[in-house]
């Protein structure tokens, strides 16, 4: 038998953490269905569940010169009204399943479940967004891309709390979200592309490309990035063949029940022309 | 087992039961109040919709934890309730109800959106009601009755 633990402050959620094995409940939208039973019985829990949903302490939005700080338990529709979430990341969330759900999901979630067809993740890995992981002794901030490690893997240890999201304020000049999904809403994504670069007069300064559900993890590779980095926008886009094949050695698509690999693969390669051939001269 | 308290339809409850049972199987089975059905039970249909501390939410996905302290309404408890009135009103004028199992988490849905924007549009409609299936009505006409509701409901919302 597990034992329920709801607790009344983030401390006590942390010292019970210490010492138990636990499993994390925050908005319950994806971890609810992971876990169903028959109607009626309770979902299958195997080490103590911690709900942290009511915590007020983790349910914040704020900002500073720097960075933007988004508690861990804020409820997606909240980012979806907040003037401080940056424009990317609501352009996910407004395709994020629905007004319902979006009431209840929140990032943090998608970052502790880590399926690779979490639509928040591929925006969180271009603003280069950091993860803060608190234990009853331990406080640290570690890049997104450190914290997550396969399909459902995260670094995290047994004892410790994903409780903050820190995203950098830096300065783009053109950014894109798509996701290809069955229905518009309530869709789990087939393949969704990111994009977003900083432009200055004709050079690209600041390239960030993120593919989503074509991988067990996000696909964002800084050494691609950085090999086209100073080019110019011309430039850029006569070498865009060059830039799809770099990426179709990293792009690697499973066949579901939600699509198969070579429309993955296609249409990813066509997301990022599409997004190069959108890029104009500041 | 846990003491679960909330405020339910404006009364206090407590229920002793397991915090990870589902808001739907305790509103349903311990609670009696069968408005809110089970569709998919994995939040793509919305016919569990309530509202938890004003806020819609899919009662499918909701561990009873979820809930201690909070204020849950469901479709019984706006029923009686002028804006429930005229939701019926306007979905009994505009054939939005059909078969009726989508209906209540429809109207649900609707009473969250015109709580938030009592005059919307077309799209706003649309996108209140991404999360909620309807099989029979092709939508149109509950589209028509989200907008008999807003006008009729003039300084309601």
């Amino acid at each position: 038998m597990v034992k329920h633990i709801i607790p009344n402050s983030l401390k006590e959620a942390l010292d019970y953490m210490d010492g138990h094995y636990t499993t994390i409940v925050a908005g319950g939208t994806d971890l609810m269905v992971q876990r169903r039973n028959w109607a009626e019985l309770p979902p299958t829990f195997t080490s103590d569940p911690v709900y942290v949903f009511h915590l007020s302490e983790l349910n914040y939005v704020n900002e500073d010169d720097k960075n933007v700080y988004i508690g861990a338990v804020t409820p997606m529709s909240v980012l979806l009204d907040h003037p401080a979430t940056p424009q990317l990341l609501k352009d996910a969330i407004a395709i994020i399943a629905a007004p319902g759900l979006r009431n209840m999901a929140t990032i943090a979630g998608n970052i502790g479940n880590a399926s690779p067809a979490g639509d928040s993740l591929p925006i969180l890995y271009a603003l280069d967004a950091l993860v803060r992981i608190q234990s009853k002794s331990q406080n640290s901030l570690l890049p997104i891309a450190q914290v997550i490690q396969g399909p459902r893997k995260t670094i995290l240890d047994n004892n410790e709390l994903i409780t903050e999201i820190v995203i950098p304020k830096d300065p783009f000049t053109f950014q894109m979200f798509r996701k290809v999904g069955g229905r518009k809403a309530d869709a789990i994504s087939k393949v969704s592309f990111t994009g977003s670069v900083r432009i200055e007069g004709k050079h690209v300064t600041d390239l960030r490309i993120a593919f989503g559900a074509v991988a067990p993890t996000v696909v964002r590779v800084r050494d691609i990035e950085m090999e086209y980095e100073g080019k110019t926008v011309k430039q850029l886009q006569q070498q865009v063949k060059s830039l799809q094949e770099a990426y179709a050695t990293y792009i690697r698509p499973i066949d579901d029940q939600r699509s198969n690999k070579e429309y993955r693969m296609n249409v990813a390669m066509n997301l990022l022309e599409q997004f190069i051939s959108s890029l104009k001269e500041e | 087992m846990n003491d679960i308290t909330f405020e339910l339809n404006h009364e206090q409850v407590t229920i002793t039961a397991d915090p990870s049972l589902r808001l739907l199987d305790v509103l349903r089975d311990r609670l009696h109040l069968t408005g809110a059905k089970e569709g998919c039970g994995e939040g793509e249909c919305g016919a569990c919709s309530v509202l938890i501390n004003d806020q819609l939410a899919n009662s499918c996905l909701v561990p009873l934890a979820n809930v201690h302290k909070q204020r849950v309404t469901t479709i019984e408890g706006i029923a009686t309730t002028k804006e429930g009135k005229l939701l019926q009103q306007a979905y009994s004028k505009e054939g939005a109800v059909q078969c009726g199992i989508c209906t209540p988490g429809m109207m649900m849905a609707s009473y969250a959106l015109l709580k938030k924007h009592p005059h919307p549009t077309r799209e706003q409609i649309q996108i209140g009601l991404s999360g909620n299936l309807c099989r029979c009505t092709g939508y149109n006409m509950i589209f028509r009755a989200i907008e008999r509701a807003a006008k009729e409901g003039e300084g309601t919302w």
